[in-house]
């Protein structure tokens, strides 16, 4: 039993570690885009077009990862295209999380109609298209940053109102709620007291989820070009802008494609290791 | 004669009978109690037995006021709290405690027991009064800091029961709290709230399913079958003359430790 626990903690701490670097490293390079970035994103040189990395035969010194077709270097579009995703990633989580959080609860220990309401609501939400409802909403809002944002928490709350519905309505038939209601606690003390510390480690793991997620759909909605402007360097733009040219200059792909693998991977990563770490009850 | 603390009078409560709802329309309601009257006098220790089913725990729940009644009355030191609201039942609340049968569940697995037992009492952890609740049952204060999954099943009941003293209530309902411990635990346990309900003069009410836990701590017995008391007598005389053939089935199922056999 003592071993077992020992090696969950030590395999949870290499996780913590690993995706916690990389996390780091993003968000560093995001910070200090200008001063680490070797090149302009956006300064295009038709004579540089194509260049490949520094490993490979005709590279030039200076573009470490190669140049796109217009001659932008690929590294620095790629620590550029960093803040939009970790912008999203923040923003979008936080306020789907808020959200969906907030109604999840409400849902869950108040039954009732305000659960009947927050339920219908939720599968009528379901059963719309997420991509295409994405899509119509930006064509909407219009482009922009704060469109992308705002298209992610209004699609991605049922997430976590359904998960933290569940979670809150199964602590709420715990014994610990009665003896709160015994002890003459308030309804309200007892939900944010009480299961709102049981209910924590679910929300943890699902915000970094949804980081992840953010950043997918970020880049899947520059993509098709909803995203920011097609100039502006984005995770997402340049996987779309590398597509055409994949057979001459793969690498204009591979990076970022690499890159937002990584960065989702180590959300769902950090969250679960997180959880594995500070977990009164699991440690 | 004393007067009563809990006055319980044709007390019943139903829940709707979901295996049988038709399609449209309520369901057909279960009656879980049918009938209750008996009285707890103050200062005495009442038992409640009963096989599985018997709605030993429902009575409970409704002593304590955790589920509603659909009739009869309850009075709790001569005020009717049958249908009080949750929000006028809070000012009593403090009284009337509970100690619960699964420590575990019952017990916040995130907050440390210094929390659980302060929270109580709208203190903090490291209150004079948490560690002193906790000296009576019989742990260490340094416990404050532990997690209720960090200590064993005799530990986290003693926790449910310093939660519980802690608010000096007027009445504690136990409820089937020894039976998911072991033995020699069990006999901790029941040592221990002995000797708190003689220092603080606790009302107690004690469920159980086992009568010889019953016959350590009570002064009078109700006996339950299908919702009913079939019988209610002092202790001595429940176990000298028993009235009722339910009554008799559980006293013979009690095992008897018997001179004759050897290991």
């Amino acid at each position: 039993m003592l071993d077992g626990r020992g090696a969950v903690k030590r395999r949870a701490g290499a996780r913590l570690w690993l995706s916690g670097l990389w996390l780091a490293l993003v968000v560093l390079a995001a910070v200090f885009a200008p001063l680490v970035s070797p090149q302009d994103p956006l300064a295009q040189d038709l004579m540089l077009g194509r260049l490949p990395p520094f490993w490979m035969p005709d590279h030039e010194p200076g573009f470490w990862l190669g140049t796109d077709s217009l001659g932008r270097d690929v590294l620095t579009r790629m620590i550029y295209g960093a803040r939009v995703a970790l912008v999203v990633a923040l923003s979008a989580g936080v306020a789907t999380c808020l959200i969906g959080t907030a109604l999840g609860l409400v849902a869950g220990f108040y039954r009732g109609w305000a659960d009947r309401i927050i339920g219908r609501l939720v599968d009528i939400w379901m059963a719309f298209p997420p991509v295409l409802f994405a899509i119509l909403l930006i064509a909407v809002l219009g482009t922009g940053l704060s469109s992308v944002v705002i298209a992610i928490v209004v699609i991605d709350w049922t997430r976590f109102c359904r998960v933290v519905r569940a979670e809150t309505l199964n602590q709420s038939q715990m014994d610990y709620v009665h003896s709160a209601r015994v002890a003459g606690f308030t309804r309200l003390r007892t939900l944010v007291a009480e299961i709102l510390p049981n209910v924590l480690p679910v929300i943890v793991a699902l915000l970094t989820l949804e980081m992840g997620i953010a950043v997918i759909v970020e880049a899947i909605l520059s993509f098709v070009n909803l995203s920011v402007s097609t100039d502006a360097p984005t995770w997402g733009g340049m996987i779309a802008e590398g597509r055409t040219s994949i057979y001459q200059a793969w690498w204009v792909l591979a990076f970022p494609l690499a890159a937002l693998f990584l960065t989702v991977l180590s959300f769902a990563q950090f969250g679960e290791g997180l959880r594995d770490r500070f977990d009164p009850v699991l440690r | 004669m004393v007067e009563a603390l809990f006055r319980i009078e044709d007390l019943r409560v139903d829940v709707p009978d979901m295996t049988r709802k038709p399609l449209f329309g309520a369901a057909p309601r279960l009656e879980i109690l049918k009938g209750l009257s008996f009285d707890i006098p103050r200062g005495t220790v009442l038992g409640i037995v009963g096989g599985s089913g018997s709605g030993k725990t429902t009575l409970g729940r409704a002593l304590v006021r955790l589920i509603k009644p659909s009739g009869g009355a309850i009075a709790f030191d001569g005020k009717d709290i049958t249908h009080l609201s949750d929000e006028a039942m809070r000012p009593l609340r403090r009284r009337i405690q509970m100690i619960f049968q699964d420590p575990m569940s019952s017990l916040n697995p995130r907050l440390t027991v210094g929390r659980i037992v302060g929270a109580a009492l709208g203190l903090r952890s490291g209150d004079r009064r948490v560690s002193e609740a906790l000296e009576q049952v019989g742990l260490p204060a340094a416990f404050v800091r532990r997690y209720p999954h960090e200590l064993s099943g005799g530990q986290r009941q003693r926790i449910g029961i310093a939660r519980a003293i802690a608010m000096r209530p007027d009445f504690i309902l136990a409820d089937e709290i020894v039976s998911g411990l072991d033995v020699s635990s069990q006999a901790q346990v029941l040592n221990l709230l002995q000797g708190l309900v003689k220092e603080l003069g606790l009302t107690l009410a004690f469920i159980s399913h086992d009568l010889s836990v019953i016959r350590r701590l009570c002064g009078r017995v109700i006996v339950m079958q299908a919702g009913a008391i079939v019988e209610d007598a002092p202790t001595e005389a429940l176990f000298e003359k028993p009235a009722h053939p339910y009554t008799r089935e559980l006293l013979d199922a009690i095992p008897s430790p018997d001179p004759s056999i050897r290991w």
